[in-house]
């Protein structure tokens, strides 16, 4: 390891420059500079989570309002018509809206919300406070990656005011609808400004990806080897690595979408007769584009959830006052995952007409990914055991957290199966899954991560009773919104109808779509309450009073209550330990910047 | 006016909301924060235990709502195994389920913050970590080894003998060929396709193969008889999903498909079994193909060999339709029966 000594006394020279540039000039208080093109890594998080926040509002009243339709096919609504126009003659919203607000949702969550929203936030916010550098490797890729982000959110924003409405065929996007104009309204220029909108956002995610990488990797503070790193660190670095090397597989085949729209090819396309005419492509394969996507899409949920596990094992450490049980298992099953995450992508297309043979393998795989996601479980569980728990908000959605990753994981075991998917593929079921898996799980971890960094990005509190009123509602409206949707995927309900009505095997769920759609209106409006609190407390929270509110042993809480830009006043502290000495040799917690003891015990 | 009055009662209770909010959080303040802490605890913990016991009954509540709603028995012989392998992936994942969330919630109530209690330092213990990882890997082999025995079973060949049933998929209906008395299908091309010719598959009159064709506006088949679907799109991507048979599989542009089963049950049989004089096999499209997909309904109708054969007879041939003039039926040669070779394509 002399290398690396060398790599931190360099280091440390680069900081000790920069040291004396922060006392002497404070030219940061320009507004532009300051909270538009920021290069602060702290400010950048900011507007990661603001802007992901603002998305989550339009992204989950979306899906309001196609409840409404689910739940109530046959009632008029006249607000819909006076905010939406032609879309909902009458009140009640056409199939072509329905199906544009289904895949804006989709689009919105998975991409904009728990992609950029949830580690653009804490990546870029903890990533240099944990590992102890000034900021990020890259300050300004940093502020690029941002505003590509936000260019991205503008395209997708204005996709949803043209004429013939935004895309429509699904957030997976797949063509030939997609490729095909005439195929449906919404792959005429909806799909155009999707696939702007996206590709624009791989570039802020490769941005962002390739500096968290290289900062967690080159600027450590001295004493933070690998191994003394938070999980956190470890989960955006995994995440980080899945994102740079999927999205541009992802690209390629947008890339190709495009050419197959305007330039004449046949990548996806083949014996396509459409609106009266046979078209003249032949010999490309759709079947092609979904091999592209799902080898993304399959690390993207990953991408989701490893930073959430990352935060969740924090909070739950912090919170229970004990060390995370099995830090090296924990960071192995990451390992695992990242790796398996590339190698199961095809359980997504089971049904395509896939190779039986080549199936089976991925079939292997998918539910070997089950393994190191049971360790990290049990591994969440054995750390609280034996805790001295603090119901914080945060901890509390990290409980939260497990319980749902438990919940949807296991249903992945049914899924993985490929002669059960045969049945349960592209039904509500799929829904259940992935909603609870990801959608609450994500969120889940979100909410935590906010909660407990809050005092860290505001130097204020949330406020608590808000915060417990929102953790319930949540946790209880999301088992009653998901769980009832596996019974109805069991009897092959199918996702993505507009109206279940004429169908005699899937009309029994009726009463049971009413109740869903009316609990995710409370739930929507208890998001909005949290959505209050997070904006009012940011003006009128309670002020912190101490440095480190959660006596936390990492980094982070060493910098000042409102840290500058640069991070530490002074030196960045040298680390000694790992992060996860809580409760060790009879103290609450040993800070990592405490030098070993000569008595201490070794762990 | 009633949304008007709904928006003002949440905006209500928001404010409500937040004023208790508010307070509370001077009241905790004046109380002392250690004081605070310890009643939230106390608060929070005894939310978890109940949310807890709740749920389970809970889920147990809503397994006696729902049960009787969802398939009975699988209505393919084929469809058994997936039905078995569902049971013993329920029975695996079920006790995982409940054992994990009991000790989950069961561990936050139980070590919830305490006066004088100390947490207990334990980083880690390879043996616990061999074991839970281990388990997991053995219940997983077994689900998969079971998984992939069913898997080969259901993508295998058909039966030499099975019966052939051609199912195209375009927005937003469902076009179905049966090869006629030769048992074969004719070759198509999509671009002969031609609505007003009455020839929406684009069938190559040519082909001796296809005369003895004729479409249907509805799937029969005979009960306890093997059927091989051979399924297409003409434009998009469709899904010919069986839910009561538990069979799947895409409808591609370009790409032909294929899947069989046998039909246990006559639809008659199934009006009785399920009570429901309703009831239809359907056809439900399970892949997002545009604004009709929700509409984009098939019927099955499973019946004994002689009402089939009633049926087949008054099926009229797709080349008659298309030859409307003096056209004479062709010749079929009705001795020989000829397996289904010709999946219909080029
Ligand atoms: C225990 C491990 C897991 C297994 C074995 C598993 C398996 C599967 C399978 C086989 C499917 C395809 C189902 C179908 O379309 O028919 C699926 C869908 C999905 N899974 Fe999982 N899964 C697991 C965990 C996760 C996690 C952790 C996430 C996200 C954080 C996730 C997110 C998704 C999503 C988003 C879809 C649906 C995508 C779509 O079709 O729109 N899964 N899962
Ligand atoms: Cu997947
Ligand atoms: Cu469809």
């Amino acid at each position: 390891m002399s290398n690396e000594a060398t790599l931190h006394s360099q280091q440390e020279v680069m900081h000790g420059a920069h040291d004396h540039h922060d006392h002497e000039h404070h030219h940061e208080d320009n507004f532009i500079s300051k909270y538009v093109f920021s290069l602060d890594h702290k400010m950048i998080a900011k507007q990661f989570l603001i802007t992901g926040i603002v998305w989550a509002i339009i992204g989950a009243f979306f899906s309001v309002v196609f409840r409404l339709q689910l739940g109530f096919p046959d009632a008029t609504f006249p607000w819909l018509e006076s905010i939406l126009g032609h879309w909902a003659k009458g009140g009640r919203i056409t199939p072509e809206a329905y199906y544009a607000l289904v895949t804006m949702h989709g689009t919105i969550l998975v991409f904009f919300v728990l992609t950029a929203g949830l580690s653009g936030t804490f990546s870029n916010l903890l990533i240099p406070l944990q590992v102890g550098a000034r900021d990020m490797a890259s300050p300004f890729m940093n502020c690029l990656s941002y505003w590509f982000f936000f260019l991205a959110s503008l395209v997708m924003m204005a996709s949803l005011f043209v004429q013939t409405g935004p895309a429509s065929g699904g957030w997976t996007m797949y063509p030939p609808l997609s490729a095909l104009g005439d195929a449906s309204i919404g792959s005429k220029i909806g799909v155009d400004l999707w696939l702007i909108s996206m590709a624009l956002f791989v570039v802020s995610q490769l941005l962002g990806g390739l500096n968290y990488i290289s900062t967690l990797l080159n600027m450590r503070t001295k004493g933070m080897s690998m191994t003394k790193m938070p999980l956190t660190i470890w989960s955006f670095f995994f995440t980080a690595v899945l994102g740079v090397l999927s999205f541009p597989v992802l690209l390629s085949g947008f890339i190709l979408l495009l050419m197959d729209r305007h330039a004449g090819t046949s990548f996806y396309l083949s014996d396509i007769f459409i609106a009266g005419k046979a078209l003249a492509n032949e010999g490309g394969s759709a079947i092609l584009y979904q091999h592209l996507f799902w080898f993304l899409g399959h690390p993207e949920v990953y991408i989701i959830i490893l930073p959430a596990m990352g935060m969740v094992s924090e909070v739950l450490a912090v919170s229970s006052r004990k060390p995370i049980f099995g830090y090296l298992a924990m960071i192995g099953s990451l390992f695992a995952i990242c790796i398996l995450a590339f190698l199961v992508w095809a359980h997504h297309m089971f049904v395509t007409g896939l190779n039986p043979f080549l199936g089976a393998f991925f079939v292997l795989l998918t539910l070997l990914i089950a393994v190191p996601s049971a360790i990290k479980v049990f591994n969440w569980l054995t750390t609280i055991w034996k805790g001295n728990i603090r119901f914080t908000p945060a901890s509390l959605f990290s409980i939260g957290f497990v319980s749902t990753f438990i919940s949807g994981g296991l249903t992945g075991i049914w899924l993985g199966n490929s002669s059960i998917d045969i049945h349960l593929h592209d039904t509500y079921f799929v829904i259940a899954h992935f909603h609870i898996v990801m959608g609450v799980s994500a969120f889940f971890g979100m909410f935590a991560g906010i909660y407990h960094w809050f005092p860290k990005m505001y130097g204020r509190f949330m406020n608590n009773t808000i915060g417990y009123i929102h953790f319930w509602v949540t946790l209880i409206g999301a088992y009653l919104i998901f769980w009832p949707m596996h019974y109805e995927g069991m009897a092959g309900m199918p996702r993505r109808y507009f109206d279940y009505s004429s169908w005699t095997s899937f009309n029994q769920f009726g009463g049971l779509n009413q109740f869903i759609s009316i609990v995710v209106i409370l739930v929507f409006a208890t998001q909005l309450l949290f959505v209050f609190n997070f904006f009012y407390s940011i003006f009128k929270g309670r002020k912190l009073t101490e440095q480190n509110p959660w006596k936390a042993t990492s980094l982070e809480w060493t910098t000042p209550i409102n840290p500058g830009h640069g991070n530490w006043p002074g030196e960045i502290p040298e680390v000694h330990r790992w992060a996860y000495d809580y409760s060790k040799d009879g103290r609450d917690f040993i800070p990592q910047t405490e030098p070993i003891g000569p008595n201490e015990s070794a762990h | 006016m009633s949304g008007f009055l709904a928006v003002l009662v949440i905006v209500l209770i928001f404010i409500v909301i937040f004023q208790i909010a508010k307070a509370s959080e001077y009241v905790s303040i004046l109380k002392g924060e250690k004081k605070a802490r310890q009643q939230s605890n106390r608060i929070n913990g005894f939310l978890l235990i109940a949310f807890l016991v709740l749920g389970l009954i809970g889920v147990y509540y809503c397994n006696n709502l729902l049960k009787g709603k969802i398939l009975g028995e699988s209505a393919s012989v084929q469809g058994e195994g997936v039905d078995t392998l569902i049971y013993v992936t329920l029975a695996i994942t079920g006790v995982v389920f409940v054992g994990t969330q009991i000790l989950l919630f069961w561990f936050a109530f139980k070590y919830q913050e305490k006066e004088g209690r100390k947490a207990f330092y334990f980083p880690h213990n390879n043996r616990l970590e061999v074991i839970w990882t281990v388990i997991p890997a053995i219940a997983l082999t077994v689900l998969v080894a079971f998984g992939l025995k069913h898997w080969f079973q259901l993508t295998s060949d058909a039966p030499k003998d099975a019966a052939v049933v051609e199912i195209t998929g375009k927005q937003f209906n469902w076009l179905i060929r049966y090869p006629g008395k030769d048992g074969a299908l004719g070759r198509r091309d999509f671009k002969k396709i031609d609505e007003a010719a009455s020839n929406p598959l684009g069938m190559d009159w040519d082909d001796q193969l296809g005369k003895d064709d004729f479409m249907a506006t509805e799937v029969h088949l005979v009960v306890g008889k093997p059927v091989k679907f051979v399924i297409g799109s003409r434009d998009v991507i469709h899904d010919v999903g069986l839910p009561q048979f538990r069979m799947k599989m895409d409808a591609v542009p370009g790409i032909p498909t294929t899947l069989w089963f046998t039909p246990k049950f006559t639809t008659k049989q199934m009006k009785e079994k399920t009570g429901n004089p309703d009831f239809t096999y359907e056809i439900s499209c399970d892949q997002m193909c545009g604004s009709g997909h929700y509409s984009m309904r098939g019927v099955i109708v499973v019946e004994t060999q002689a009402e089939y054969d009633a049926w087949v007879a008054k099926q009229p041939l797709q080349y008659s339709l298309a030859h409307p003039a003096p056209a004479e039926a062709p010749k079929a040669d009705s001795t020989q029966k000829t397996v289904a070779a010709n999946i219909g394509k080029p």
